[in-house]
């Protein structure tokens, strides 16, 4: 009548394995992580004649990885309450090109009307998506269409870039060898983010906002603080990712963040944060942004064109969300 | 069991399991022709369910259903209803943002024909309204006048008395009587036990997703249907829970006279959407319970009570304060909290039962820094314990079941803490034994000194759980009673509007 | 035993008046707004009527129809971020093969880029119904693989269309000042979305949209409506490349870059809620042509068409907004 007593608990504990794995798809992600460092490993000594993991590699792979984290910090956060930022590739450029254009009046000043920028387009989406209502999709594409209009504006006029030291060093410069300086304070913010989430009374509301709204709200929760305090951290993060980039490359451009923007929301969804708000975490999206950069790395040793890349990373998106939609299809 | 005719409808072994969860396990069903049946169980018993592998909203996994003598496999709800099975589902099937007649146009139905059925039950709709501007329960009689027009041979009606003010229900029961007269089959689903032994023939019972038993509800009563329903060593330990919630009564009518100081809510001459001028005061260590009919106001009153709603006029106080609450918060900082009727309204599905039920603490940016961890976890510990929460499955409340995660709405606010307890409908579709735990915590909560407003779509429920009784219509209150003088036929009078007793309050 | 109350409960909602109004209101405001632009717009330009109609139709038609393919997905429920750089692939393919084509046989070949198009869209829908991913999710990877696409058929700007193609976008219908390029939006919105509109496919598609439960439960077919809605997207799409092809003669990898955003704006100006199973493809139309008629007065007025981008980006947030006050306003 019924199955036996072993396959039963067997199945239990399958049943099992499967609940932990989806609810913490981190361990499944670093697996793949690590498949891919290995394949990339062996194309790498099939190509070149010489291994791809080494201190030096993975220490650039960090170099490289470090300000696509930073802007997918400030994604994660927006998509964590139900929302996406499609600014935050412009949020970053103008960071940039507003530390560039203070940075001769001093580095502190630099970087401080960096993030300042980086705040305001924040904030502007987080009023018009928390206190106005407007969809987030729309929100963000008209503040990026501003933005960028604003932009090719001033960046056309002449005026003297600079980019300040210490955001060069902390962009580009490695520590003893291999210690990158930005994945210093990525870690820093990382775990910031990491801990924050969990532990305190904001990352709680954040996810609640995310998960039910409606409910959020019966609790007691004002939702638009919430929302624009997201909004505002995100553009802060993505300020943060700027300034990284614009210290990697010492020369802000109008397309200095643009491939960001497509990259920040992948490695979001790889990481296993849900797109309908309120389930996910950070430390999925860093991973997420490991394997994107790790996949890169590949694609160059392949010899891929663009048109490649942006087909791989646009199969990539669909299909891994395919696939978390079916292993937490609701039960 | 030898039944003379063949049945119309006959169900065998059907079941049906979502990835590792079991909805049905093996339900058999029989319905004869020219019989009102009904399909009683608990929550999560698999009615829903099996209505659904019925009228092919899904596909059983096991089973054969025959229909006539023949075994038919249903495809879609629209081809089941051709071939003679109507299903009226909990949710209307009509289309918010088509009018009326545009819904028509959508099923194929024959706007004329609706328009009679509707005629026959003394109802009038414009064809040419939006759906989304009618209230739920014109909606619900208009799927039933569609279902009608397709004189099925079975008509489905799958809770619709749920959402019913009693008048209407009175002509949904009088369609049910004119299908038998007319040698058609009604299979009427409630949670309402007295409407099964006021018109159904037969009773079908599932629990756990198998049959359980069928008999005949007029004869067994109330009683047998809850034995059956509950499994016997259940139903003992449940009718133990009445008894104590029953002994729990006059301890707390045996209090003090009520002073002014007693007052933690005072509610003065308020208006706000159908509510036209209410005023009470609901006190320490009382349950006050509001008897109205669907949309007499109560909806509002607890909603402008709960910061969702602005007053138009009219003056709260809690404490002896004035309250004007603009929104949630306002109400959640002066402890006047809600239990909303619909508890998706109200949880975190995707979060676990300790974010669910601390949420409220974190509500304000003061309170955004780091969580004490330590204290939170035993105030949430201690209401999960008092609440008897199943934590099984807490690692996302979606996954737990019906009746546990309208703990988890209740927990919340005793975790956090109350002054008013606001209870809007708390057992609507909840099983019989939560139910009664719901009672019995309510009447604990009281006891302990909290002061509590309640509604319920039961009046059964009053008696059982209130100390005073505001009976609500149009808009005012018509009438107040003693919990305990609060029987079914007096508040169903009352709610009507047609007695205005002397004792009404001014 | 119990009887019908013998009361007659009736329900009575808004007048009619005020219920057309709120139905039609939009999409009668947007075409107030058109109007009431016209004046200016000629008070600034030097050229005589017909030709300016005449620059501003052909300006306007391929976002006409990409904001008629992103309508019919929004009213269906969905929303598509790819229909931009699907417009593209179109714009180079058929740039790419119609250069040495006679002008029947690149008609005969827009059929098929149609038919592609339609395709296309409709794998997209079919993915989605089917992983039941997020549209939004879905189609925004679909906009990379197609820019993907599009820069695989053409790495730089090139190709061309025959003359008598481009004509059909430049023209003039006949010897009257009606610009072929309004002509045909016109034509498309007669032959693919008025038959369908009032009949059950097009009720269906506004049913899906406004609920998909209470659509199942009334014997739609969710997942047919939702990729059929994405199939006439597509034809609505293709027809935007070929527009793009007609008006520009060359072919642009880069060309449709724009059209997803103001496409959406187009959508939302025009009345169609974003929640999905409201609206009408009139009001968008005249949408697209306000968008438009704003880009040409800012060039006319000598303002940096950078700014351009910025007036866009306000304008449309501020639609936005205003919709959104005024639609919870009477949706209470």
């Amino acid at each position: 009548m019924t199955a036996a007593p072993e396959t039963l608990e067997r199945e239990n504990r399958l049943q099992a394995l499967q609940r932990f794995l989806v609810d913490n798809p981190v361990v499944v992600l670093v697996g793949v992580l690590v498949l891919l460092f290995v394949l990339t490993d062996l194309v790498n000594r099939h190509e070149a004649g010489e291994p791809f993991v080494t201190w030096n590699q993975l220490s650039t792979t960090f170099l490289v990885a470090a300000p696509l984290g930073m802007i997918a910090a400030g994604q994660t956060l927006v998509m964590l309450t139900g929302g996406v930022d499609l600014s935050v590739a412009l949020t970053a450029t103008a960071a940039a090109f507003a530390t560039a254009w203070q940075g001769g009046n001093g580095t502190a000043q630099g970087i401080v009307a960096g993030l300042a920028v980086g705040l305001g387009i924040g904030l502007v989406n987080g009023i018009g998506v928390g206190v106005f209502r407007v969809n987030p999709l729309i929100m963000t594409l008209g503040t990026s269409s501003v933005t960028f209009g604003l932009l090719s504006i001033y960046a056309g006029r002449a005026f003297e870039k600079v980019v300040p030291n210490l955001v060069e060093t902390l962009g580009s410069d490695r520590f003893f060898d291999y210690l990158p300086a930005n994945l210093i304070l990525w870690a820093v913010l990382a775990a910031i983010l990491i801990l924050g989430l969990r532990y305190t009374g904001y990352g709680r509301m954040l996810y609640a906002v995310g998960d039910n709204a409606v409910a959020a709200r019966l609790a007691g929760v004002r939702v638009w603080q919430v929302l624009v305090v997201a909004y505002a951290l995100c553009g802060l993060f993505s300020a943060f990712g700027g300034l990284l980039l614009v210290g990697f490359t010492n020369n802000p451009d109008l397309g200095l963040a643009t491939p960001y923007l497509l990259q920040s929301v992948a490695a979001v969804v790889i990481g296993g944060t849900s797109i309908f708000g309120g389930w996910g975490s950070y430390s999925g999206t860093i991973v997420g942004v490991l394997i994107l950069t790790v996949l890169g790395s590949l694609l160059t040793l392949l010899d891929a064109m663009e048109w490649q890349r942006q087909v791989i990373y646009g199969s990539i998106i669909i299909v891994l969300t395919a696939i978390y939609a079916r292993v937490s299809a609701p039960e | 069991m030898s039944d003379e005719a063949a049945p119309l409808l006959e169900a065998r072994g059907v079941a049906k399991h979502y990835g590792p969860v079991v909805a049905l396990r093996s339900a058999d069903l029989s319905i004869a022709a020219g019989e009102v049946h009904a399909l009683l169980g608990a929550n999560g018993a698999g009615k829903s369910t099996l209505v659904k592998c019925l009228t092919g909203v899904i596909r059983p996994d096991a089973g054969t259903v025959s229909l006539g003598g023949r075994p038919t496999r249903a495809r879609s709800p629209m081809h089941s209803a051709r071939r003679g099975l109507s299903p009226v589902f909990q949710d209307p099937a009509l289309v918010p943002d088509l009018t009326v007649a545009q819904n028509l146009r959508l099923t194929g139905s024959s706007i004329d024909k609706v328009r009679s059925q509707l005629a026959a039950m003394n109802l009038k709709v414009g064809f040419g309204e939006l759906v989304g501007d009618l209230p739920l329960p014109i909606l619900r009689m208009l799927d039933l006048a569609r279902a009608l027009t397709y004189d099925p041979q079975l008509l489905i009606l799958d809770e619709i008395t749920a959402a019913l003010p009693s008048d209407l229900a009175a002509r949904v029961f009088d369609v049910m009587e004119q299908r038998r007269d007319a040698g058609r089959s009604v299979l009427f689903i409630t949670h309402r036990l007295a409407e099964v032994i006021a018109s159904c023939d037969r009773a079908t019972i599932l629990r756990d997703g198998r049959h359980v038993g069928t008999m005949v509800p007029r004869e067994g009563g109330e009683a047998q249907i809850v034995e059956i329903m509950l499994g016997p060593e259940a139903a003992h330990a449940e009718a133990k829970a009445s008894e104590r919630a029953e002994a729990e009564l006059p301890a707390a009518e045996g209090q003090a006279p009520a002073t002014k100081a007693d007052d933690v809510l005072e509610v003065e001459d308020i208006h706000v959407g159908a509510v036209q001028g209410i005023s009470f005061a609901l006190r320490r260590g009382e349950v006050l319970g509001l008897a109205a009919l669907e949309g007499q106001g109560q909806d509002e009153l607890f909603e402008a009570l709960a910061g969702q709603r602005k007053l138009e006029s009219g003056e709260l106080r809690v404490a002896g304060k004035a309250f004007r609450p603009r929104h949630p918060y306002d109400a959640v900082r002066r402890k006047v909290v809600l239990v909303p009727p619909d508890r998706l309204l109200a949880l975190l599905p995707q979060r676990s039962v300790r974010e669910n039920v601390a949420a409220p603490r974190y509500n304000s940016p003061l309170r955004w820094g780091p969580i004490n961890m330590r204290e939170e976890g035993r105030s949430v510990r201690r209401a999960v314990d008092a609440l008897g929460i199943d934590m099984r499955a807490s690692r996302q409340v979606r996954r737990l079941s019906g009746g546990n995660q309208q703990k988890v709405t209740i927990a919340r606010w005793l975790a956090f803490g109350f002054a008013a307890l606001l209870c809007n409908d708390p057992t609507r579709g909840i099983d019989v034994g939560t139910k009664r735990q719901v009672y019995a915590l309510i009447r604990e909560l009281a006891t302990d000194g909290g002061a509590i407003l309640f509604f319920s779509s039961e009046l059964a429920e009053f008696p059982l759980v209130c100390d005073r009784v505001l009976a609500i219509y149009g808009g005012r209150v018509t009438a107040e009673f003693a919990g305990a003088a609060a029987d079914e036929a007096t508040l169903l009078r009352a709610m009507h509007g047609l007695e205005l007793d002397e004792e009404a309050v001014a | 035993m119990t009887t019908v109350p013998a009361d007659v409960v009736e329900f009575r909602g808004a007048a009619p008046w005020r219920r057309a109004l709120r139905l039609h209101g939009w999409t009668i405001a947007v075409w107030l707004v058109l109007l009431a632009m016209v004046p200016y717009w000629r008070s600034l330009s030097q050229q005589d009527f017909k030709f300016d109609v005449q620059a501003l139709a052909i300006d306007a038609m391929p976002l006409c129809f990409a904001a008629m393919a992103q309508a019919v997905v929004v009213i269906s429920g969905g929303i598509d971020l790819s229909i931009g750089s699907l417009m593209a692939v179109i714009n180079v393919l058929s740039a790419r093969e119609m250069v040495d084509m006679s002008f029947r046989q690149a008609l005969a070949f827009s059929l098929l880029l149609i038919l592609l198009a339609a395709l296309a869209s409709g794998f997209t829908g079919l993915i989605i119904t089917l992983t039941r991913i997020p549209d939004i999710v879905v189609t925004l990877g679909m906009l990379f693989v197609w820019q993907g696409v599009a820069l695989w058929i053409m790495e730089i700007p090139g190709g061309g269309v025959p003359l008598d193609f481009s004509n059909l976008a430049l023209g003039n219908v006949g010897s009257t000042s009606i610009p072929n390029a309004a002509a045909v939006v016109l034509v498309a919105w007669l032959v693919l979305w008025l038959p369908i509109r009032w009949l059950r496919p097009g009720l269906a598609i506004y049913a899906v949209g406004s609920s998909r439960n209470s659509a199942y439960l009334s014997g739609i077919g969710v997942t047919r409506t939702r990729v059929g809605a994405y199939l006439l997207a597509g034809c609505f799409t293709g027809l935007g490349g070929l527009a793009l092809s007609a008006s520009s003669g060359i072919g642009d990898p880069n060309s449709g870059t724009t059209y997803t955003l103001n496409s959406v704006a187009a959508v939302v100006l025009g009345g169609v809620s974003l929640l999905g199973g409201v609206g009408g493809l009139i009001g968008v139309i005249a949408a697209a042509y306000v968008l438009t008629m704003s880009k040409i007065v800012l060039l006319l007025r000598g303002t940096d068409p950078n700014y351009a981008n910025v007036y866009q980006g306000v304008l449309i947030i501020l639609v936005v907004v205003v919709g959104g006050l005024l639609t919870r306003k009477t949706r209470t």
